[in-house]
């Protein structure tokens, strides 16, 4: 492991412990408040925690509530931190941006934009070097910004929603990027995209309230998740009981069918919102639940109907004929080949 | 575009500016009237006068130097951290703004003066400040540096500190970050912070009266000679004072121009 | 004891020119004034300022029905306010100068007397740490000397002093007040200064004084005038009659003035 961190910070109920290989991408999950950015904050060494201890392969970045107390300044630890926003130095030009961290190595001016050169190229912003960061769009500023992150040639890099401040247009251009440059580096990416984790993300780490919920190879946990938040992510309906010989038995009484696993033990069943069907008169499949309409919602080219635990997309046609009421009851319907049902 | 304000400000606002506008600038038209022109030039040029301008020029000067040197430390450690009593300490170091600044004047001879905590200490080491132009700096220091150390803090503030952390997660030291991203960054703040203090150093007397004394060439800077050719030469008082306003009108003037570029170059990054 | 004999006293003179003034009050109408009434406002240098705050208590009680304001300050801020019609009754100027500009814009009713003089003395701090002893003493080298610029009436009067006795003195500040100097002495800034000996007296204990022979060189004369604007000519005729007749004279000697 290349760093294992543990750290408390008492007043943000926040206490993570985590290790994150070399050359790993770690994805970092979790709703608003889950204190995502306080772990960034504490690997950068830009908030400084109650207690903990952290070291990049055997050698201390911080040691607190420890025998010998030590706190690495920023600057010391070889840590870049790439935010939602580009946060370029706004007096000075792109290419003098991206020779910052080089400069600030000690190398000469000229080595230093030389070096910067070579980044901007990686992220096809040769053109933008004379630049002002006033100048820029959203995504040309992120890509210099990149570009400044790596040229500071960092051991670990920390990205913090990198993407969330983008056009849907220009996102798509800079994930490409960044899977590029993040190919054998150590990294933690804080996300919400659950897309963004899938595409650069070797692991995947879920927070929330301060505590890790669950953690695993990404594929895995965004497939099979076991919190409802890691579900609602992955864009995925949980349900969490007890495997039968058909397939699962929730503690309310509602059975679902499904390739079954051994029996009687404490199981998840997703189902995409997108095998689900919705109907006003109760129809004939392998499963059937009567349900209460709570809300609807326009998802681009379907519309997702929310009731309660559950949700289904639906087609906007499908969704006008069902003339929705709040409160009014549904039936949602769904194939057993469309149950993945695991032990959690 | 067209101007919205007819619209958005009530009539009686405008009105009351325009009068207080005119509040303003009425008296120093008027005392443009005043001036004795056919002997305007030889009123200003004559050596006492010449003497009293470039002294102020140069203490005014001094003492900005020095408001930048201790004043930028200051707003850094109000802005930048935190510690035990800092409300108290911001609301003393502000203190000069509010002084009546013969006050300062007594204060600072109670510390500086031959006879005051320090003099002694000065005295051994064969420095006497007393009557000396350095005195005028210091008073000037003393009543200016709290503009500097205002504007820079609230400048730093609306900053905040979000490009520091990134220079720092990208290798850059402390003295790195300030040097290259908190100085540049605050430059227009430093920049109208400086013309303010130089500007409040050249209006300075009170002070400067008490604590300095008045002699030609040494501490008699340009108010305190305003005020001496009252007593004679209210025509040369007159005139005398007609120039310090357009140098303040002057310094001022530029200070909007500076700060107007810079905040277009600003506004351009966000 | 020694005061209830004074204001006794002060009653008796008060009966006698009651009196008087109603046993003549047929005859020569013209020799004696009616009774006094209603406010005047007197405008006098500030060196002034506490003789004139008692004569005109003094005055006020002799003559209930008067009141007097005062407003003090420089001789020369004075003129300027009067110049620009300022309502002042009285002017009593520090010096001839100031009261000669006033005369010369014709805003002097009559002629101005002379009721006081003052000369320069030496101030020095309490513990005299420079030892200063005459005139002289003051233009010895490392002595700090404060005085008054020669703009102003106690500045042109040591100019006057160094003229006649040859010691040319290079003092560390050319101040614009009185007050101003005296600070400087009184915190010990300076060694000497050179002031009034009224300011000198009303330092009181702050500073000690030094007379010294040369002083007799410059002596600084004060005159008063009623004024052409005042509206109230009889009260302000009398002021200056009281400032300059034996009550006047015995306040301003015991505030250190000389004769005029």
């Amino acid at each position: 492991m290349s760093l294992a961190i543990r750290a408390r910070v008492a007043e943000r109920g926040f206490e993570v412990s985590l290790e994150v290989a070399e050359g790993e991408t770690l994805a970092i999950l979790g709703p608003n408040g889950a204190g995502k950015s306080t772990l960034l904050d504490i690997v950068a060494g830009l908030l400084r925690p109650d207690a903990g201890r952290a070291e990049w392969a055997g050698t201390p970045l911080f040691d607190i509530g420890g025998p010998r107390p030590l706190w690495l300044p920023p600057h010391r630890r070889g840590i870049s931190l790439l935010a939602q926003e580009p946060l370029l130095f706004p007096h000075l030009t792109a290419l003098d941006n991206v020779a910052f961290g080089p400069r600030s190595a000690g190398h000469s001016r000229e080595a230093a934009r030389v070096t910067a050169r070579g980044w901007l190229a990686e992220v096809e912003a040769s053109d933008l070097e004379a630049s002002r960061p006033g100048t820029l769009s959203g995504g040309q500023a992120q890509r210099v910004a990149v570009a400044r992150a790596l040229a500071a040639d960092p051991r670990l890099l920390l990205l913090d929603e990198p993407l969330a401040a983008l056009d849907a247009a220009v996102a798509p251009l800079l994930r490409r990027m960044l899977k590029r440059v993040l190919a054998g580096r150590t990294a933690i990416l804080v996300t919400h995209e659950v897309l963004d984790a899938l595409t650069l993300a070797d692991r995947v780490v879920v927070l929330g309230d301060g505590a890790i919920v669950e953690q695993g190879p990404t594929r895995e946990v965004l497939e099979r998740p076991r919190h409802p938040f890691t579900a609602e992510l992955a864009g995925l309906n949980l349900l969490v009981g007890t495997s039968s010989a058909t397939g699962l038995v929730t503690p309310d009484g509602l059975a679902v069918t499904g390739a079954p696993i051994a029996p009687g033990v404490r199981a998840a069943a997703a189902i995409r919102p997108s095998a689900i069907a919705v109907h006003a008169v109760e129809p004939r499949a392998d499963n059937v639940v009567r349900v209460r309409m709570s809300d609807l919602e326009p998802r681009g080219d379907s519309v997702r109907v929310r009731a309660g635990a559950l949700n289904a997309d639906v087609s906007p046609g499908r969704a006008a004929a069902l003339d929705f009421v709040p409160g009014a009851v549904v039936y949602f319907a769904f194939p057993a080949g469309e149950v993945s049902i695991y032990p959690c | 575009m067209a101007p919205r304000w007819s619209s958005a400000i009530p009539g009686w606002v405008i009105a009351a500016a325009v009068v207080g506008a005119v509040f303003v600038l009425f008296p120093l038209a008027a005392m443009a009237t005043r001036v004795d022109w056919p002997n305007f030039l030889s009123l200003v040029t004559s050596p006492s006068s010449v003497a009293a301008l470039l002294l102020s020029l140069r203490t005014s000067l001094a003492a900005t130097a020095a408001c930048i040197v201790l004043g930028v430390p200051m707003a850094l450690m109000l802005a930048r951290t935190a510690f035990r009593g800092q409300r108290l300490v911001r609301a003393l170091v502000l203190l000069p703004l509010v002084l009546p600044p013969v006050i300062g004047g007594i204060a600072l001879l109670a510390a500086f003066g031959r006879r005051g905590l320090l003099g002694q200490t000065f005295d051994v080491l064969g420095v006497s400040i007393a009557f000396s132009t350095a005195a005028v700096v210091i008073a000037q220091t003393f009543v200016a540096l709290p503009f500097l150390v205002l504007s820079l803090e609230s400048s730093l503030r609306l900053t905040g500190t979000r490009y520091e952390a990134v220079a720092s997660t990208l290798g850059a030291t402390p003295t790195t970050v300030l040097r290259r991203i908190t100085l540049p960054l605050i430059f227009p703040a430093l920049l109208s912070g400086a013309v303010l203090s130089f500007a409040r150093a050249l209006g300075e007397f009170g002070a400067t009266l008490t604590f300095a004394g008045s002699l030609q060439g040494v501490t008699r800077t340009l108010p305190l000679e305003i005020y001496l050719q009252r007593e004679t030469d209210p025509d040369a008082a007159v005139a005398l004072s007609l120039v310090l306003v357009l140098v303040a009108v002057l310094v001022v003037g530029l200070t909007l121009r500076t700060s107007a570029a810079s905040s277009l170059v600003r506004r351009g990054t966000s | 004891m020694n005061v209830r004999l004074r204001s006794l006293s002060a009653a008796a003179v008060a009966i006698a020119v009651v009196a008087g003034a109603s046993a003549c009050s047929s005859a020569t109408s013209s020799a004696t004034p009616p009774a006094l009434s209603g406010s005047i406002t007197v405008f006098a240098a500030a060196s002034l300022t506490t003789t004139f705050r008692s004569l005109a208590a003094t005055f006020q009680r002799k003559n209930p029905d008067v009141t007097v304001q005062l407003s003090f300050a420089g001789s020369a801020d004075l003129v300027t306010q009067i110049t620009n019609g300022a309502p002042a009754d009285v002017f009593a100027s520090a010096d001839t100068k100031n009261m000669t500009k006033l005369v010369d814009a014709k805003l002097v009713d009559g002629q101005p007397v002379n009721f006081a003089t003052n000369v320069l003395e030496i101030a020095v701090p309490p513990d005299n740490p420079a030892s200063i002893r005459s005139f002289a003493d003051l233009a010895k080298p490392g002595v700090k000397t404060v005085v008054c610029a020669p703009q102003v009436p106690c500045g042109s009067a040591t100019v006057a002093v160094e003229r006649v006795s040859g010691v040319i003195l290079t003092p560390v500040s050319e101040e614009s007040a009185v007050t101003d100097v005296l600070g400087k002495v009184s915190s010990g800034e300076a060694d000497a200064g050179l002031v009034y000996v009224t300011d000198v007296k009303a330092a009181g204990s702050t500073v000690k004084g030094i007379e010294f022979a040369e002083s007799r060189a410059a002596v600084n004369t004060y005159p008063i005038a009623a004024l052409r604007g005042s509206t109230n000519a009889a009260v302000a005729t009398a002021f200056v009659d009281y400032v300059i007749g034996i009550v006047g004279q015995k306040t301003l000697a015991a505030a250190g003035f000389g004769k005029p």
